[in-house]
């Protein structure tokens, strides 16, 4: 390997991350790494708090998806006091669910994304942002702020504040919706739904500018993962675990979540902070059928999670508007296989977008929807309580250890965005090799390496939270801010 | 009319404050007018560059990246804003640091097929010991505190930028959390 290029940082994602490209003699693309950069480790420092103070700290993970780490939490959290939440909390808890998936997905694809897809991936990288698309299309430009702004007023209404409400508790929710509010909602309701209606014109109208995108963008086999409902359908706040293969075989047809270590497992490698989850079954498969084996194949347990795979494993949406557009969408792979290309992620966020506006319309007209009977009042019932919901990014799981007083002994979260990271880095890699022979590299070349990161909408600084053996450098500064000793440790 | 130059930078944070920022909304298409994004993590230019006349800087000090980025921040900005509870106070990051460097480097990843994350090479960063706020790394001009602050009081505090005056928050938005 002759040659590396670094992109650093990778830009219009959430987090911090790299990309390494090794070229050979030839300048071509050996080998691609996605390297996230940043460690936080919230699994240790939680250790020895109240598992009631969880959704409040573990919503800090995440300001793009906090809503999801509050689902998970006080998920786990219910399942510690033991408790069925009365249905009016359940109700509550999806709509805001419901609410993060629009922000969040807006945010992704008309914020993060859109400079690429309207400006164009070659454009002027000064103006590439979303400064750049309210100069140029700005009536596209406040679509995106205005149907991402649906969906943070929806949280905030629920939940008092937009980013970080303290509005989950174990048991429930803490405060009801009022009828004001909920008639705020559905007159919100109509233009949402325009915007998204837009939205997936748009991008199908682009698609004939991006046919290399549509065949080169993280197109390879891979399993699939996301939770559906006992019949099958798209499923984001609860529901079970199913595995799909790029064949359309069902692997998991739906596995209570709280059993997902029989299924999961995490690698290492030394060059990211982020793990590597993998699907058990398929790594064993790979080796000699042992399962001391399977981290050695843990590649070959590779799956995807987010939007591309919950639409990709679900039978049906649930919702007419999703629906019609889910049959289009699977017109995209030949019958009974799943999508398999990562470009496709955006197409599947706009239809997860439309029938989260959908859900959210019947949810509001439900009678039920504003009964103030919403949290369950319980003691430490369970020692450990496992949380399971699907983020916008993909499936996440909290898992806490309470000893009898609820004091956390062992805390471990599974992060929608790391299950994503082997296919990153293959993506990444495919898409590198596309563009870069001979050495030659341009930026508009590098800016697509990185929309290949991009599709996946990847959350960072939610990913990184594990302890580990980590290096350490400990600067000693004086009073006057001059460095006084270093002290480093591999 | 001369727009300003304007930055936004994420260090050792959650997003949430930048996340508060895209809150403004519809005030995002006013500041388009006023202000030219020269640097931030939702736009592409990737070294921190000259002459910025305000950064807003979220998250804390936890890692070489971090500090490396702060001091470019500091030498290139004229006018260096904490935003949020992390850059203020070191806030949720800094919960680590009850855990002694002796305690996280006995803690371990769970299993591994080769070699743990060791960092310190050019592309891996080091983590300090103890996650700072950003005052103690570098001079900072102003502080906004919340977690996140909210959009209100974040245009309170660009608009004050804006017209070339000091910020200064009305008490009940000096809060934290
Ligand atoms: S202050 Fe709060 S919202 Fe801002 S980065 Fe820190 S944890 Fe996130």
């Amino acid at each position: 390997m002759t040659k590396t290029i670094t992109i650093d940082p990778v830009t219009r994602i959430e987090g911090h991350a790299k990309i390494s490209l090794y070229l050979d003699d030839d300048g071509q693309v050996a080998d691609a790494r996605f390297h996230v950069t940043e460690f936080r480790g919230f699994e240790k420092f939680c250790e020895g708090r109240s598992f009631w103070e969880m959704p409040g700290i573990t919503a800090r993970i995440c300001g793009i998806c906090p809503v999801s780490h509050l689902m998970a939490s006080a998920k786990a959290g219910d399942a510690i006091l033991g408790v069925n939440i009365p249905p009016t909390a359940a109700k509550l808890r999806r709509l805001m669910n419901w609410g993060q998936l629009v922000q969040s997905h807006a945010l992704s694809f008309f914020h993060l994304s859109g400079p690429d897809l309207l400006l164009g991936m070659d454009s002027d990288p000064a103006q590439r942002n979303v400064m750049g698309l309210i100069e140029k299309y700005p009536d596209v430009a406040r679509n995106g702020i205005r149907l991402r702004r649906f969906g943070q007023k929806l949280i905030e209404m629920l939940g008092g504040r937009s980013v970080h409400p303290s509005w989950t508790v174990a048991g429930g929710v803490r405060d009801p919706l009022s009828d004001e509010d909920r008639s705020k909602i559905r007159r919100l309701l109509p233009e949402a739904l325009d915007i998204t209606g837009l939205a997936l014109d748009l991008l199908k109208g682009a698609f004939d500018d991006f046919r290399d995108e549509e065949a080169m963008y993280g197109n390879f086999p891979s399993l699939y993962m996301g939770l559906v409902t006992p019949e099958g359908g798209l499923e984001h706040y609860d529901g079970l675990l199913r595995v799909v293969d790029s064949d359309g075989n069902v692997l998991e047809p739906g596995l209570a979540p709280a059993r997902y270590r029989e299924i999961l497992g995490e690698a290492v490698e030394p060059w990211s902070y982020l793990k590597f989850p993998f699907y058990k079954p398929a790594a064993r498969r790979a080796g000699s059928g042992a399962s001391g084996e399977a981290l050695e194949h843990y590649q070959a347990g590779m799956y995807r999670v987010g939007p591309l795979a919950r639409v990709n494993v679900c039978d049906f949406a649930g919702t007419p508007r999703a629906d019609a557009e889910l049959r289009e969408f699977r017109r995209l792979a030949p019958r009974g296989r799943p999508v398999a290309n990562s470009f496709h992620y955006h197409y599947a966020r706009l239809i997860e977008i439309l029938h989260a506006l959908e859900r959210i319309a019947e949810t509001v007209d439900d009678p039920a929807i504003t009964d103030k009977r919403i949290r369950a009042h319980a003691e430490v019932n369970n020692l450990v309580g496992i949380g399971v919901s699907e983020a916008p990014r993909g499936t996440l799981f909290h898992e806490y250890h309470v000893n009898g007083d609820g004091i956390l002994q062992q805390v471990n979260l599974i992060i929608a965005t790391g299950q994503n990271n082997l296919a990153m880095n293959r993506t990444v890699k495919q898409i590198a090799q596309y563009h870069i022979t001979g050495g030659k590299v341009s930026e508009g070349m590098l800016n697509r390496i990185e929309h290949g990161i991009r599709l996946y909408d990847p959350c960072l600084s939610c990913s990184t939270h594990a302890v580990g053996q980590m290096p350490m450098v400990v600067e000693v500064y004086g009073a006057a801010g001059e460095l006084v000793e270093r002290i480093a440790r591999d | 009319m001369h727009k300003l130059r304007f930055a936004t930078a994420w260090l050792g944070g959650c997003s949430g404050c930048h996340m508060s920022f895209l809150d403004l909304d519809e005030k995002l298409i006013d500041l388009a007018d006023k202000i030219v994004l020269v640097y931030s993590p939702i736009a592409d230019v990737k070294e921190f560059p000259e002459n910025v006349d305000v950064t807003l800087v979220e998250g804390a000090v936890a890692n070489l990246d971090n500090l490396k980025l702060a001091q470019e921040i500091r030498a290139r900005s004229r006018l260096v804003v904490s935003f949020g509870d992390c850059a203020v106070t070191g806030n949720v990051p800094s919960l680590r640091n009850k855990l002694g460097v002796d305690d996280l480097l006995t803690a371990v990843y769970h299993e591994g097929p080769g070699r743990h994350p060791t960092g310190g090479d050019e592309i891996m960063p080091r983590l300090l010991p103890k996650v700072l706020p950003l005052h103690q790394v570098v001079k900072v001009d102003a502080f906004l505190p919340g977690c996140p602050p909210d959009a209100e009081r974040i245009w309170a505090a660009v608009s004050a930028l804006l017209a070339g005056e000091p910020v200064v928050l009305e008490p009940n938005m000096r809060t934290f959390g």
